[in-house]
Parts: structure tokens; C-alpha cells; sequence
């Protein structure tokens, strides 16, 4: 099947408009007999189900978690962009949209990334109407802060909140639909197929994840937005239960799978500290706003830190390399995700890392600390004000900006970050990749729509910092409202969809013999070992940064211990009743089908591309190098083996914003 | 370390539980607590036993999914945190822990340490919200000045992330901070004013519905919360519900 984008014609700034005033539409009296299945309950999801209620259609919500509130994006912590220009820094929609595609390293669709710039401003309109406390100045008015590939201040906060207090706000949505009957909730309920009848996407197979039952759900339509994959790794910043089931089950039923390759890796995490670690836990890019990042000059400090025998604040500014700001004057400790992760890579490869993996570098608070002191001693008209008095005084600032992260640091760490610099290192938090979608957030299946981190449209090949909130919300509130009506309007005669037919009756028996499988199995090996050993061919092979020589061995590698797993797994307990050991083993099935897609996504992409990043394709200054004739969307076709996967193109064309090399020096 | 476990097990909500012991050794104290009890389940499962149940989800303090009693303390014996970010250096090697499931009769056990509080939920449903449509042409945001402290006292009721520690810290079972600290985000926002009567008087009629007990000012909640939600929102409550009802 030939990859049609469906971007409407037109110039770029008119073209959504233009959509708008031309879709069929559904009056609200036919809405009432459509039904609509959503999968997650994030941001992307929660506000769809919100929205799409409102509007009048029946929705039937889904979430692995006891209440939709708890979805991921609710430890989103730095913030949401939006083109307001409220600073008057001169941003403008253009100016976002243009940020976001250079961000991403020119490998994202023009048409869907203005239109998501075009929203934004909704967005916060939207949300303080709905009582989401952003952050205020003293005259009453919203706050901004900078993040980092841009040059302007346009991301509105909730203290170091912001995903919790957005979710908050599409789950208050949420429930006064729910008052309504509006949408129907099931907590507590896995999807685990998607059902087509007739080349259409017209209900799911769902676990019950307390009683195990095994439920059959129709519709008019079905959404997935069940977040993204970066699980895959094993140990990331995503809960514990994020996966990439849904994604994966319609694509296994006809949806193509785009960029895989595409993960984020964020540079400001907290390094781990041993083999039992669960996951990784973020720290917010906000806090390079203040923050610097070094590591010693000299491999002696870096020595004596290490044994303990000297601590960071023991070292002058003259022994420190702030290695961003060195290499990326233009933009210092604000450069973009992927370019800070690799640099902090480079230097702990080179042997400067500052803790006793050797995998860390040191994020200081120590000079905002005394910016912010003599600012305030100024203001209060404090004369002389003692180095005690400046740091007491600056500390309390940094502390109402970042008091949260700077807790969770302390208690995590065991060490007062207000004092001694933090210790962060990358960490897998975000992917890029997901389900093709069309400009519609349509995937190959007909009436089967993914949206938020679960599809793949907008931020090419890495993500800038406080944009995930904002593509989630943007798709779920203002655009997939629109586009699904214009799909749902052939179906006012439709009538409901029987959930007795073959096409369920067969989803429903594959779903079942997979769960028998499991049960019966009574191998040797836990779930969570596999998970593990999948995760660290990921992070050595498919991690920041990949050669040819390691994917093979990679695709080799998963596919050696996904045999292994269908024969030695141990699921304990029973199919009926709740059992985690049971859904964790369906998910870690479907991450080593997709790990093995990923290394060949990657051994494809022969060229360096944001997050991902081949060694064979760099400049001399060891930055990604792009390669023209890999400006396109690798959409991939399931075949039964990963490896048989059929790769389809979708060309990617700039008609309004010149591709140039993406620097930040 | 070397430790004792005691730990609810329960196999279903019509089931009776029971305490087990369960011994676990060469804990880390960099481990988290939830990291103790992967490994703990690690070890059931390789016994071919069946491992503890327990809710959890982000584990970086934010999802409110975690839920152990430990200890006889909701989130166990450290401040300001949830469970997942309880960590094993507040334990000492031959410690005997006691793990249990927040336990209030609106939080009905699901299995071993898991618990239903769809009743949360059901409060949330009867008036958590402000009713405005999604249209894309609501006012513009700086269109309503916020008073700085205004907007910051909403947020710090706002950052309640529903766990129920409250709830199983209290002995009356009340779920007043909870319930007070989503009347006081809208109560102190211009947005929330034009349904605040309907709103308290609703959220709070479904929360003696859940049977949720009453609040008698001993402040144990506060102290329990992860969050820090100060008592000031069932005083600005009672204030909202008095309010609404002359």
C-alpha cells in the first residue's frame, strides 16, 4: 500500500483552516449512536475522551492504571510550550513550528508541525480555564521559562508539576463526561487486540486486569493513546507498567510502524546505582535554565572525586570544564536533549565521569545561587549583604522554582543539592517513533486513529523539551475532534457494532490461547530476566549511539532470546484473577518484537539524525551528520518476523523552511 | 541487610487475609523500598510461589498508585514521600517491617496490598471540575489577572496526587484533606467561582456517600501526606460548605 500523507493543499499557515471549513461534519444528534473507543488516559488520551464527550459521542475510556488520573504524562515536570509570545520575545507561531523541525532534525512532516505550533496557544486558554494553576508573576500575569534548542521563553509551569496539573485538568474534563455517562471508564483494563471488520478498526479485545476476564468492546472508531515505548530499554524514566501493546497489536493487524529507531534520550537524569535498579528517575530540563554542567579538567580530580577524597565544591572554576558552554556558546546549557546526551556521553567515555560508574557529570547550582542572592538583596536594599546572607537569599528563590526536584534529589541521592552539585546522566525518556499516522492521526487501518507519543508525526528525530504536553493536548482537545468526525460521518447509519460476529470471536481466541500459553508454559526463567537482558542489548547497541557491526548483533541477539522466552518464561498464579506477572509477560513478548524492529530501523538509517546517532556518520567535531537521501519516514509494514518487515517511504518535503545544518555553537 | 517481611497476603476481596513472614537478604540501602520487594518477588517467583501484589506505577512520587502501610505508617517511616521513594537506608540490617495495605472500609482490598479507591474517583466525578467545553475560542489566558499568591496557594492544594494515605492514616477513615484540597483549588481561582456552592456541597455529600468518616482535627493526615496538603483546606472547605448552605 502506497503511504498517502494526506496533507491538504494549500500555503502552510492556511492549510488546517482551510481542512476545517471542508470536513464533513456530524450533527450532534447522529453523534449520540457513534461510539468510540480511546486506549489511555494521559494527556493524549484523556483529553480525546474528554472532548470527543463533550461533543456528544459515546466514549469508552481505557487504562491499565485504578483511575485515569494516574497515566504517565502526570510525571511530566518542566512544562508546556505555546507560541502566546506573552514575553514579547518575538515568537510567533512560525517561529515555533520552525524551532520544533530544526529540532527535530528536519525528519518531521511540515504541515503537522505548524498545525500542532497553530494550537498551542489554545491550549493554555483552554487549561486556565479549566483552573490549572500555571505558575503567576506578582502582577497576576502567566510566567515563562526557557527550554532547551530555542531562544525565546514560551513555556508556561506548574512549578515542577506541569504534566500532573495538565492531567488533572483532562481528568477533571474527564469526570464531569463520566457524571454524564458520557464516557464510560474502565479502570484497570489492558487492551490486548484490536478487532477489524471489513478493513475497519471496530472494536478491542480487553483484560480485565482484576478478575482476568476477557472482554469484547466495539465501536465506530478506536484511538490509541497508550504513550510511548521506551520501556523497551528495560530501565527509563517511564512508569513502570508503560508498553507498547496497543501499538504493537494494530500493528501487528495492519498499521505501520514509523522510526522506531527515534528515542530520546534526556541528558538530566539521576545516575543508577546498581543491578537492581527499577527505574530511572528524571530531572527537568528547567533546571538548566539555572543549572551548569561540568566535569573536571584534569583526570587527577576526577580520580580523588571518585575515591572520596575530594568533593566538587573543592574545585576552582579554573579546574572545571563547563563542557556545554565551551562547545555551544550560542546556547550554552540550554542546547537540545540529544545533543546535551551525547556530550556528557563523550566526556564519561573519555574517563571524566564523576561518580564510581564513571557515568555522571555534575549539574551546579552554586552560581544561581548567588545571582539570584544579589538580585534579592538588592531588592529588599540589603547594603553589604554577607556571602551567608546572598546564598540564604538565592537559595530560597532556586528553591521556589525547583523545591520539588531538588527533594526528590535529596531523598533518591542522599545528598542536599542545594549544597553539592547534583549528579545526573542520560537516560532513555521519550520516543520519537511510533504509529504512522496520516495529517488525520489516521494509521494504515481505517478508523483506527493514534495519537500523542504513541504516533510518530511531530517531532522528527528528537523532541525539544516541553513539547510532548503540548502535542498530546493539542491532538486529543483541537485536532483529532475534527479529523474523526469527517471519518465518523459516513457512519450515521451504521447502527452499533455486534461484538458476536467472527472477526471477534477470533480476535478473542488469539488473545485467549496467548494467556493459556503463558499459564501452562511453567518454564524456568521470570519475565523480568528477559526484560532485562533485552534492555541491556538496547542500551549497549541501540542506545545514544549505534554502528552497523552492533544492530546486527543486536537483531541477532533478541531474536536468540525471544525464541528463548516463548520457551523457558515462568508465569506464576492463574489466567483468572489479578495477576501482574501475567500482563508484564504480554508486554515484554511484544517489546522483543519491537527491540528487533528497532535495531533494524536503525541499521537502515544509515545516516545521523537527532537522537539517532551512527558513529559511522559524524562531522570531524563529532556532531550527527545528515545525509539528504535519508529525508524520509521509515514506515514499516508487518510481515510475521521482525526481520521480514517491509519498509515503505514517506518523502519528507520543506517548502517553507530551508534544511540547513543544525547547530547551536 | 538481612530482613524480616511481614506482609498482608489476601488472594481476593472475598477472601480473609492473613500476615506471612518472608525473609529477604544483601538489601542495599541505595535500593528503594519497591526495589526490596522486586527483589522479594523475584524470589517467590524462582520458588515457584506466587508474588505480593502491590499497586505501583511511576515510582518517582508523582502517580499516587503506591500504597503500603509500613510500619503502622502510610508510605512508611520517612516524610514527604510515597512509598516508591521510601528508600531502604531508613532500615537497619535484622529490621522486622510490617507491610500492609491502606486499609479504610471506602478502600476495599482488591489482593494482598492492592486497594480499590475507585470512591476517589467517584468524589472527583461528582463536582472535581470546572464546566467549560473544549472549543479553542475560550478567552485568553492572561485575560484574568491571578493574584500571585492566589495562584500559588491553588497549586499547593492542587499537587495532592490522591494516593489515600490521608484516608489510612486517619482513624475515622476521613477523606476530608483530600476532599478540601480540590474545593480549595477551585475555591481560590476566579474560574471555580461561578459553581462553588454546587461544587462542595456535591463532593462532599458523595464522600459521607463512599462512607468516608469525619474530620476531628488531629492532623495525623497532614503529617502523612507526601504532598504536604496543609490542614488549611478542610478549614477552607468547612468555609465553602458553611457558605453554600446560607
Amino acid at each position: 500500500m502506497a503511504l498517502d500523507s494526506k496533507v491538504p493543499q494549500g500555503p502552510l499557515k492556511d492549510k488546517w483552516t482551510d481542512y476545517k471549513n471542508k470536513i464533513n461534519l456530524v450533527n450532534p444528534a447522529n453523534k449520540r449512536h457513534i461510539d468510540i473507543i480511546v486506549v489511555g488516559t494521559g494527556l493524549a488520551g484523556g483529553s480525546a475522551s474528554a472532548t470527543l464527550a463533550e461533543l456528544g459521542y459515546n466514549v469508552k475510556a481505557f487504562a491499565y492504571q485504578d483511575s485515569p488520573r494516574r497515566a504517565h504524562s502526570i510525571a511530566a515536570q518542566g512544562g508546556i510550550n505555546a507560541a502566546k509570545n506573552y514575553q514579547g520575545d518575538g515568537d510567533s507561531t512560525y517561529r515555533l513550528f520552525y524551532d520544533t523541525v530544526k529540532g527535530g532534525d528536519y525528519r518531521s512532516r511540515e504541515a503537522n508541525v505548524y498545525r500542532l505550533a497553530e494550537v498551542s496557544a489554545n491550549i493554555i486558554d483552554q487549561c486556565v480555564a479549566q483552573g490549572v494553576p500555571f505558575a503567576r508573576d506578582y502582577g497576576g500575569l502567566l510566567d515563562n521559562r526557557s527550554f532547551g534548542g530555542v531562544l525565546v521563553s514560551r513555556t508556561f509551569y506548574a512549578k515542577g508539576q506541569t504534566g500532573q496539573q495538565l492531567l488533572l485538568g483532562a481528568y477533571s474534563a474527564m469526570n464531569r463526561q463520566i457524571a454524564r455517562g458520557k464516557i464510560e471508564m474502565f479502570n484497570r483494563h489492558e487492551m490486548l487486540d484490536v478487532v477489524v471488520v471489513d478493513g475497519k478498526a471496530r472494536g478491542i479485545i480487553a483484560r480485565n486486569l482484576v478478575t482476568g476476564e476477557i472482554e469484547r468492546h466495539s465501536a465506530h472508531a478506536v484511538v490509541i493513546a497508550s504513550g510511548g515505548y521506551g520501556n523497551v530499554y528495560f530501565l527509563s524514566t517511564n512508569a513502570m507498567g508503560s508498553n507498547v501493546t496497543a501499538g504493537w497489536k494494530i500493528h501487528k493487524k495492519g498499521a505501520y510502524f514509523a522510526n522506531p529507531c527515534y528515542t530520546q534520550i534526556h541528558p538530566t537524569c539521576i545516575p543508577r546505582s546498581g543491578d537492581y535498579q527499577s527505574k530511572l528517575t528524571l530531572m527537568s530540563e528547567s533546571l538548566r535554565n539555572d543549572g551548569r554542567i561540568w566535569v573536571p579538567k584534569n583526570l587527577d580530580d576526577v580520580k580523588l572525586i571518585r575515591e572520596g577524597k575530594k568533593r566538587p565544591t573543592d574545585l576552582s572554576e579554573d579546574e572545571r570544564d563547563y563542557y556545554l558552554e565551551r562547545r555551544y556558546p550560542a546556547f550554552g546549557n540550554l542546547v537540545p536533549r540529544d545533543v546535551a546526551s551525547r556530550a556528557a556521553k563523550e566526556r564519561c567515555d573519555a574517563g571524566y565521569g564523576v561518580n564510581a560508574t564513571g557515568e555522571a557529570v555534575y549539574l551546579d547550582f552554586a552560581a544561581a545561587i548567588v545571582r539570584y542572592g544579589t538580585e534579592q538583596a538588592k531588592v529588599k536594599n540589603i547594603k553589604n549583604a554577607s556571602d551567608a546572607k546572598i546564598k540564604e537569599l538565592g537559595k530560597a528563590i532556586v528553591k521556589a522554582k525547583y523545591g520539588n526536584l531538588f527533594q526528590m534529589y535529596e531523598k533518591i541521592v542522599d545528598e542536599n543539592p542545594y549544597e553539592t552539585p547534583m549528579m545526573i546522566y542520560p537516560a532513555v525518556h521519550y520516543t520519537m517513533g511510533g504509529v504512522w499516522v496520516d495529517y488525520n492521526l489516521m494509521t494504515t487501518i481505517p478508523g483506527c486513529y493514534a495519537i500523542g507519543e504513541a504516533n510518530f508525526s511531530d517531532h522528527g528525530a528528537n523532541r525539544l523539551g516541553a513539547s510532548a504536553l503540548m502535542q498530546g493536548l493539542a491532538d486529543g482537545y483541537f485536532v483529532l475532534p475534527y479529523t474523526i468526525g469527517d471519518y465518523l460521518a459516513d457512519d450515521i447509519r451504521t447502527g452499533k457494532i455486534p461484538t458476536d460476529t467472527p472477526e471477534f470471536d477470533e480476535a478473542e481466541k488469539s488473545v485467549k490461547e496467548n494467556i493459556n500459553f503463558f499459564i501452562n508454559n511453567k518454564g524456568t526463567k521470570s519475565v523480568d530476566s528477559y526484560h532485562k537482558k533485552l534492555g541491556k542489548i538496547m542500551w549497549d547497541k541501540c542506545g545514544m549511539s549505534r554502528n552497523a557491526e552492533g544492530l546486527k548483533e543486536a537483531i541477532e541477539e533478541i531474536s536468540e532470546l525471544r525464541k528463548d522466552f516463548w520457551k523457558n518464561v515462568n508465569v506464576p498464579g492463574e489466567a483468572n484473577e489479578f495477576n501482574e506477572q501475567l500482563a508484564k509477560a504480554g508486554r515484554v513478548a511484544d517489546f522483543l518484537e519491537l527491540g528487533e524492529l528497532f535495531a533494524k530501523d536503525a541499521l537502515v538509517r544509515e545516516e545521523s539524525a537527532g537522537g539517532h546517532f551512527r558513529e559511522e556518520h559524524q562531522t570531524p567535531e563529532g556532531e550527527a551528520k545528515r545525509l539528504k537521501e535519508f529525508q524520509f519516514v521509515s514506515a514499516w509494514e508487518y510481515k510475521g518476523e521482525p526481520k521480514d518487515a517491509v519498509l515503505h517511504k514517506e518523502a519528507l518535503e520543506y517548502e517553507n523552511i530551508e534544511v540547513k545544518e543544525r547547530s547551536y555553537k | 541487610m538481612n530482613l524480616t517481611l511481614k506482609i498482608w497476603r489476601q488472594k481476593d476481596a472475598s477472601s480473609k487475609g492473613q500476615m506471612v513472614d518472608y525473609k529477604v537478604t544483601e538489601i542495599s540501602e541505595h535500593m528503594s523500598f519497591l526495589e526490596m520487594m522486586d527483589v522479594l518477588n523475584e524470589q517467590l517467583v524462582n520458588s515457584g510461589e506466587e508474588p505480593v501484589a502491590f499497586d505501583h506505577d511511576c515510582r518517582e512520587g508523582i502517580c499516587g498508585m503506591c500504597s503500603m502501610y509500613i510500619n503502622g505508617e502510610a508510605h512508611g517511616p520517612d516524610r514527604g514521600i510515597t512509598t516508591c521513594q521510601l528508600h531502604m537506608r531508613m532500615f537497619k540490617d535484622g529490621d522486622t517491617i510490617t507491610i500492609e495495605p491502606f486499609r479504610a472500609a471506602a478502600f476495599p482490598v482488591v489482593k494482598d496490598l492492592v486497594v480499590d479507591r475507585s470512591a476517589f474517583d467517584r468524589i472527583q466525578h461528582a463536582g472535581g471540575y470546572i464546566s467549560v467545553n473544549t472549543s479553542g475560542n475560550t478567552q485568553d489566558a492572561n485575560s484574568i489577572p491571578i493574584a500571585k499568591e492566589a495562584a500559588d496557594t491553588a497549586m499547593d492544594a492542587a499537587t495532592c496526587i490522591g494516593c489515600g494515605a490521608c484516608v489510612a492514616t486517619c482513624k475515622n477513615s476521613s477523606a476530608m484533606l483530600f476532599v478540601g484540597a480540590k474545593v480549595s483549588q477551585y475555591a481560590l481561582l476566579p474560574q471555580g467561582q461561578v459553581e462553588a456552592a454546587d461544587r462542595v456541597q456535591n463532593m462532599v455529600a458523595q464522600m459521607d456517600l463512599e462512607g468516608f468518616g469525619n474530620c476531628t482535627n488531629t492532623g495525623a493526615c497532614e503529617v502523612e501526606c507526601p504532598k504536604g496538603i496543609s490542614l488549611d483546606n478542610i478549614a477552607r472547605m468547612n468555609r465553602e460548605l458553611m457558605k453554600a448552605s446560607i
